[in-house]
C-alpha cells in the first residue's frame, strides 16, 4: 500500500517535470518566433524604402525621360516651362558636401593624431566626451548656427556683395563641423588598434611622434581613415536641415560656395512644406530625387564599409 | 678636425630641423581640436546671448503666435513628449528582440548575415528618407491622409530601430560567456538564459544605447518636417490620430520667419531642446559609468 502510492506520487512528480519541459518548450518556440519576426521587421523598412522610391519614381520617369534627369543642367518643376535636369541639385549637394569633407578630414584627422598619438590619458578621457557632444546637437541647431552666426562673418571678411545670405560655404563649414566627431572617433579607432610594437621599433631608430605618425600609425590605420571620411561625407550628402535653412533654395549648378545653391535634400523638404498636389508630376519628383539621394548614400556607405574590411591590416 | 666637425654638426641640424617639426605638427593637431571646441563654444554662446532674454515661464506655457514676444512652445514640448513616448513604446521591444534573435538564437546563416548587413545599410540611409517612407506608407496608405502623431512615431521608431539594435548587440555581446554556460550546466534551455542571465546583465548597456536613440529621435526634424507638414499647431495633442508638431520642426518653422525678432524665440526653443538632449545624454553616460564595472573574464 505504502509502495504503492509512493510509487504513484513519484509518476506524479514524473508528470509534472514532463508537462513543465513541455511547457518551457512551447514558450521557447513562441518567443523564438516572435523575435524572428522582430528581426524581420527591418528587412521589411529595406524593403518599403526600396519600393515606395521605385514605385512613385516610375510615375515620373514615364513622363520624363532617365536621360534628361541624370544629364539636365537646369531644375525648375514647379515653373514652366518645367525643366528637371537633377545635375543642378546633385551639383550643390556635392559642393557642400566637398566643404564640409575637406573641414571634417582636417579637423578630425588632427584631432585624431592628437588623442591617439600625443594626448596623455587623462587629457583624452576629458577631450574625447567634449567633442562627442558635437555629435549630439540636433541638425536644427547647426543650421541656426550656420546663419546666424558663420554666415555674418563669412559675409564681414568676403563682404557683403559678395556673400550671399544664404549660401554654400556656411553650409558646409558648419556641416564640416557636425561631422568632425565622427571621423575622429573612427580614424582614432583604427590607430588605436595599430600595435604599439610597429611603434617602439620606429622610436627605436630615433623618429620622433610625428615622423612616427605620418610614417607608421597612418599608413597602417589608412583603410579606417579613408573609411571614416568616406562615411562622414555620405552623411553630408544626406543632411537636410543645414542646407534647408542655410544654403539657400536656388538650384545652382557652381563651384563658387559664397553662391546660394540648393541641395537635393532641401528640395525634398521644400516641396513637402508646400502645397502640392499629391499623384502630380512635382509630388513625384521628391521621389525621383529620393531615389538618386538614397543610391548615393547605400554606395558610399557601402564601398566605405568594404575599405574597411577589405584593407583591414590584421595584427596578431 | 674641420672635416669631421661638419657631418656632425649637418646632422645636428637635421635632427633640429626633425624636432622643431615635430612641435609644429603637434601645435596644428591640438589646433584641431581646440577649432572643434571653439565651435561648440560659439556655438552655444551663439544660441544662450540669442534666446535667454526669451526664455521665461510664459514661453514654455504659450502655444504658437503670430507674435514673436507672445509665442510659447506648449504645443511642440507636448508633441515631441507624444512622439518619443510613442516611439519607445515600438522600438525597445522590436529593436532588443531582433538583437536577442541574431546574437543568441539565430545561427550564422546566410540569410542572418542579410539581416545584420541590412541593418548596418539601414543605419547609414538620410533620414529625410526615412520621411518619404513615412509620407507614403503611414501618412498616404495607412491613415488615409491623415498627418497625425502615430504616422510620426513609427516613421520615427523606423529611423532609430537600427541604432537601438546595434547598441543593444553590443550590450548582449558584452555579457562573459562562462555566464551562459552556467546556465545551460544547471539544464536552463535557450529562452530561460536569455532571461535569467543575458538581459539582466545587459540591461545597462541596452539602457543607455536606448536613450541615445531617443535623443536621436527627439533631434531630428527632417521626417517629422515631411510628415507634418502642417506647422502653426496651436493646441496639445489629446490622442494617437492627433496633428502634432516637435520641437526641432518649431524651432525650425520660427528660423524660417522673416520678422528678425522670431530668431530670439527660435534661439530660447534651441535652449529648451539642448537642455533636454544633453540631460538625456548624460543619464545614458552615468548608467554607462556606474555598472561599467565588468564582471571578469
Amino acid at each position: 500500500m505504502a509502495i504503492t502510492s509512493e510509487i504513484e506520487s513519484n509518476q506524479a512528480l514524473l508528470a509534472r517535470v514532463a508537462r513543465r519541459r513541455r511547457r518551457q518548450h512551447v514558450e521557447q518556440n513562441v518567443v523564438t518566433w516572435l523575435l524572428r519576426t522582430a528581426a524581420l521587421i527591418s528587412i521589411l523598412t529595406t524593403v518599403g524604402i526600396v519600393i515606395i522610391l521605385v514605385a512613385q519614381s516610375a510615375g515620373f520617369f514615364a513622363e520624363v525621360s532617365v536621360w534628361e534627369f541624370l544629364t539636365g543642367t537646369e531644375w525648375a518643376p514647379l515653373f514652366s516651362p518645367q525643366k528637371f535636369g537633377v545635375l543642378s541639385l546633385v551639383g550643390g549637394t556635392l559642393l557642400v558636401a566637398s566643404i564640409a569633407g575637406v573641414v571634417s578630414l582636417t579637423l578630425g584627422l588632427g584631432a585624431a593624431i592628437f588623442l591617439s598619438e600625443y594626448a596623455p590619458e587623462r587629457l583624452r578621457r576629458v577631450l574625447k566626451p567634449i567633442l562627442e557632444v558635437l555629435a549630439g546637437i540636433p541638425t536644427v541647431v547647426y543650421g541656426y548656427f550656420a546663419l546666424t552666426f558663420v554666415t555674418p562673418i563669412l559675409q564681414s571678411i568676403f563682404g557683403q556683395d559678395q556673400v550671399i545670405v544664404f549660401n554654400a560655404l556656411s553650409a558646409g563649414l558648419v556641416m564640416g563641423l557636425m561631422i568632425m566627431p565622427m571621423v575622429s572617433t573612427l580614424s582614432e579607432d583604427a590607430m588605436v588598434a595599430v600595435p604599439r610594437s610597429l611603434r617602439d621599433a620606429a622610436y627605436a631608430l630615433g623618429a620622433t611622434r610625428f615622423e612616427v605618425s605620418t610614417k607608421v600609425v597612418i599608413p597602417a590605420a589608412l583603410s579606417g581613415i579613408v573609411a571614416s571620411f568616406i562615411l562622414g561625407v555620405s552623411r553630408a550628402v544626406g543632411e537636410t536641415m543645414i542646407v534647408k535653412i542655410a544654403a539657400g533654395a536656388t538650384p545652382n549648378l557652381t563651384l563658387n560656395p559664397l553662391e546660394s545653391i540648393q541641395a537635393m535634400t532641401a528640395y525634398i523638404v521644400q516641396v513637402s512644406l508646400g502645397e502640392t498636389p499629391q499623384g502630380s508630376l512635382e509630388y513625384k519628383t521628391i521621389f525621383a530625387v529620393g531615389l538618386l539621394l538614397f543610391v548615393m548614400t547605400l554606395a558610399m556607405n557601402i564601398v566605405g564599409r568594404w575599405v574597411i574590411s577589405r584593407f583591414r591590416q590584421q595584427y596578431d | 678636425m674641420t672635416k669631421q666637425a661638419a657631418p656632425k654638426s649637418n646632422r645636428q641640424r637635421l635632427h633640429a630641423v626633425r624636432v622643431l617639426r615635430d612641435r609644429v605638427f603637434v601645435t596644428g593637431f591640438v589646433l584641431a581640436i581646440v577649432i572643434g571646441i571653439l565651435g561648440l563654444a560659439a556655438l552655444l554662446f551663439d544660441v544662450l546671448i540669442d534666446g535667454l532674454p526669451s526664455l521665461n515661464w510664459n514661453f514654455l506655457s504659450n502655444y504658437a503666435s503670430r507674435k514673436a514676444e507672445q509665442s510659447g512652445i506648449l504645443a511642440p514640448l507636448a508633441g515631441t513628449v507624444w512622439i518619443v513616448g510613442m516611439t519607445a513604446l515600438m522600438t525597445i521591444p522590436i529593436g532588443v528582440g531582433t538583437a536577442i534573435y541574431l546574437e543568441e538564437f539565430a545561427s550564422k546563416s546566410r540569410f542572418n548575415r542579410i539581416i545584420e548587413l541590412n541593418i548596418a545599410n539601414l543605419a547609414g540611409v538620410p533620414s529625410v528618407i526615412y520621411g518619404l517612407l513615412g509620407l507614403a506608407v503611414f501618412v498616404q496608405f495607412l491613415f488615409n491622409g491623415s498627418r497625425n502623431v502615430t504616422a510620426g512615431a513609427l516613421t520615427m521608431t523606423l529611423l532609430i530601430l537600427p541604432i537601438v539594435v546595434i547598441a543593444s548587440q553590443e550590450a548582449i555581446k558584452a555579457v562573459p560567456s562562462s555566464y551562459r554556460d552556467a546556465a545551460y550546466a544547471m539544464g536552463a534551455n535557450k529562452w530561460q538564459v536569455v532571461k535569467a542571465v543575458v538581459l539582466p546583465q545587459a540591461l545597462p548597456g541596452m539602457m543607455s544605447g536606448i536613450i541615445l536613440a531617443l535623443s536621436r529621435a527627439i533631434g531630428e526634424s527632417a521626417p517629422i518636417l515631411i510628415i507634418s507638414s502642417l506647422v502653426w499647431v496651436t493646441f496639445v495633442p489629446t490622442s494617437p490620430d492627433s496633428k502634432f508638431t516637435v520641437l526641432p520642426l518649431q524651432i525650425f518653422t520660427w528660423i524660417s520667419q522673416p520678422q528678425h525678432a522670431f530668431r530670439g524665440i527660435a534661439a530660447a526653443g534651441i535652449i529648451v531642446l539642448l537642455v533636454v538632449l544633453l540631460s538625456m545624454n548624460g543619464v545614458a553616460i552615468w548608467i554607462r559609468s556606474k555598472y561599467q564595472s565588468r564582471p571578469e573574464q
